[in-house]
């Protein structure tokens, strides 16, 4: 997609993937047949720059042909370089960080006054935590006591210009989470097992927000785009596109002979 | 002409050698300085660059804070969030409070193509224009970043200049005259005049190129202050003309064009007039220059405007 389009968020979109992979094939049930309805669980990408991963994993779902995602960002296509709801399946416009949160917030709070059992889910980057946005939401999802609200955060440690730490420090990160009233939990989030198992286990204390800081890697998978940051926007040439398909083409030849 | 630099180059090289002579220059970015083209004023002057995070607000409110202290401030962010996201701190902390911020908008009208609407700033004119003590910039070319940059500099009031990511013609003399509030002239005709802002200027000018060759004379003007505007400069120009178009990167209503309406009407100037811009509806996706085509802002597309304009002229 990114390379076609020769525009795109590559080593976001790869560190996300599997958190997206995991809530849309074992947690959320999310189907074109019931995405009309407000009684389902409901997905907010606030993050809305790893849209590739996102357009990928929704083709999967069923919402539209993969022949789609080759327009992305073409003139004219819907598919353009952040979600939007013009693509089947996107719940909510974003691109501009620090939204997601609020809208997530409103979403549970509502299905909660109408009694409803179904999640909200959304999913944030660690940069993108600077939005004060973000605090405001978290005061009122906890105030509201919404733990049928799960925010996961996408742990890279980077953002464009460098580490988060050394752009704006966030830590002591899960004592600000908990400080602002969520119940908070760890893991691997490229590892799917370990997602797998958290998300089955929300919410992680009734009557709280759940917070799911999932530590990954940006540009997970291609060794040369892992923990890069000029990697945030930037396209492969011709030579890093083969590489990068190279290394996942083994890393799944690997994957399989496992399950053998 | 020839082919400079996109006007976003000659702001980082601008203010880096603004910032070499005085101290108190500062630049404050939100993630934004490699968009910025402020990587190298980082490397050389580490001390002169404020980061605060992916917080545009903040960002704002910082430099407001700043230029309190006596600082020379150029607060840098994408247009579209500096001029939506952070517009109550623009408004309250920098304008009311009238402390003398030069705000930055990279990357506006629609740079960021292909990115989506989230990231088109086609407001930013009209927000703009509605609150009281900022003069609003859209230089044309690298020669107008410059001198709109340096007459930034110690200006007393805040002033707004957006800036685009693609290569821009050099349309003047170095030794050109820029001051704000007064458009330039960049070519004479009686037939019809074009009022042009920003990086359309140049589409304007090859439009006039085109009507030459059909024997139709234009004049083409930058009015790259969109805020205050050059009223005299319109004036003269719709009386002079048979037809006025105007010509911005931005939403059709609110912008350039909204405010050459309200001047030539409140004046009783009557002129058959077209504001072109972008129309309000969802806007079609695509790259800046698909965006373009799909709206006729092209020489062509503006040529065949100015000529049907004209028609009405005969008829009238
Ligand atoms: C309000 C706003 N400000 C700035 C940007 C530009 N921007 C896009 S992605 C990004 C960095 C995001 O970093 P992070 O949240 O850590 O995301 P990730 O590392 O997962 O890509 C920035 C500054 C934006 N999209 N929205
Ligand atoms: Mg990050």
């Amino acid at each position: 997609m990114i390379k076609r389009a020769n525009t795109g968020h590559t080593a976001g979109s790869l560190s996300s993937v599997d958190i997206l992979n995991v809530l849309y094939n074992r947690i959320m049930g999310v189907t074109p047949a019931n995405f009309d309805a407000v009684a389902r669980d409901h997905y907010i990408q606030s993050k809305g720059h790893s849209v590739e991963a996102l357009y990928t994993v929704l083709a999967d779902a069923g919402f539209y042909s993969a022949a789609e995602l080759d327009t992305f960002s073409s003139g004219g296509s819907h598919w353009v370089g952040h979600p939007t709801r013009k693509v089947p399946g996107v719940e909510h416009n974003t691109g501009a960080l620090g939204h997601g949160l609020s809208v997530a917030v409103g979403l549970a709070l509502g299905m909660k006054k109408d009694g409803l059992p179904h999640r909200v889910f959304t999913l944030l980057g660690d940069g993108e935590l600077a939005e004060g946005s973000n605090w405001e939401a978290s005061m009122t999802a906890a105030h509201y006591k919404l733990d049928n609200l799960t925010v996961i955060v996408d742990r890279n440690d980077l953002q464009i210009t460098g580490l988060t730490e050394e752009v704006m420090a966030l830590e002591p990160l899960v004592d600000k989470f908990r400080a602002f009233g969520y119940a908070v939990r760890e893991v691997n989030g490229n590892d799917i097992p370990e997602l797998v198992e958290a998300l089955e286990g929300v919410p992680f204390v009734p009557g709280k927000p759940s917070l799911l800081l999932a530590h990954t890697v940006k540009g997970r998978g291609v060794s040369f785009i892992e923990n890069v940051a000029s990697w945030h926007h930037h396209v492969p040439s011709d030579e890093e596109f083969r590489l990068a398909l190279s290394e996942l083409d083994q890393a799944e030849a690997a994957l399989n002979g496992a399950h053998r | 002409m020839k082919l400079g630099r996109a006007n976003l180059d000659e702001f980082g090289a601008t203010v880096l050698a603004l910032a070499e002579k005085d101290r108190d220059v500062l630049v404050v970015t939100s993630d934004s300085r490699g968009s910025g083209k402020l990587t190298p004023f980082g490397k050389a002057l580490p001390d002169q660059i404020v980061e605060v995070g992916i917080a545009e607000q903040n960002l704002v409110g910082i430099a407001a804070g700043l230029t309190a202290a006596g600082k020379k401030v150029f607060a840098v962010s994408p247009a579209c969030f500096l001029t939506a996201r952070s517009l109550e701190q623009i408004k309250n902390d920098v304008c009311y409070s009238n402390w003398p911020v030069k705000l930055i908008g990279i990357s506006a009208g629609v740079s960021y193509g292909a990115l989506g609407s989230t990231h088109h700033s086609l407001h930013d004119f009209a927000v703009l224009r509605a609150i009281h003590n900022v003069t609003v910039v859209a230089p044309a070319d690298n020669f107008e970043t410059r001198a709109a940059l340096t007459s930034a500099l110690d200006y007393p009031a805040p002033v707004y200049i957006r800036l685009g990511k693609r290569p821009m013609y050099d349309l003047h003399e170095p030794d050109a005259h820029f001051e704000f509030g007064k458009a330039i002239v960049l070519r004479d005709g009686p037939d019809v005049t074009f009022v042009a802002t920003g990086e359309t200027v140049i589409l304007a000018l090859q439009a006039a190129d085109k009507l030459a060759e059909e024997g139709i004379r234009c004049r083409v003007i930058s009015m790259h202050t969109v805020k205050p505007l050059d009223e005299a400069a319109l004036l003269a120009a719709a009386r002079d003309s048979k037809a006025l178009v105007t010509v911005e990167e931005h939403s059709v209503m609110g912008g350039l064009g909204g405010a050459c309406a309200e001047v030539l009407l409140q004046a009783g100037v009557h002129v058959p007039f077209r504001i072109i811009g972008i129309p309000d509806e969802y806007t079609m996706t695509g790259s800046q220059e698909e965006i373009f085509r799909h709206y006729g802002i092209t020489p062509e597309g503006l040529a065949q405007t100015a000529v049907g304009l004209l028609a009405v002229a005969a008829v009238d």
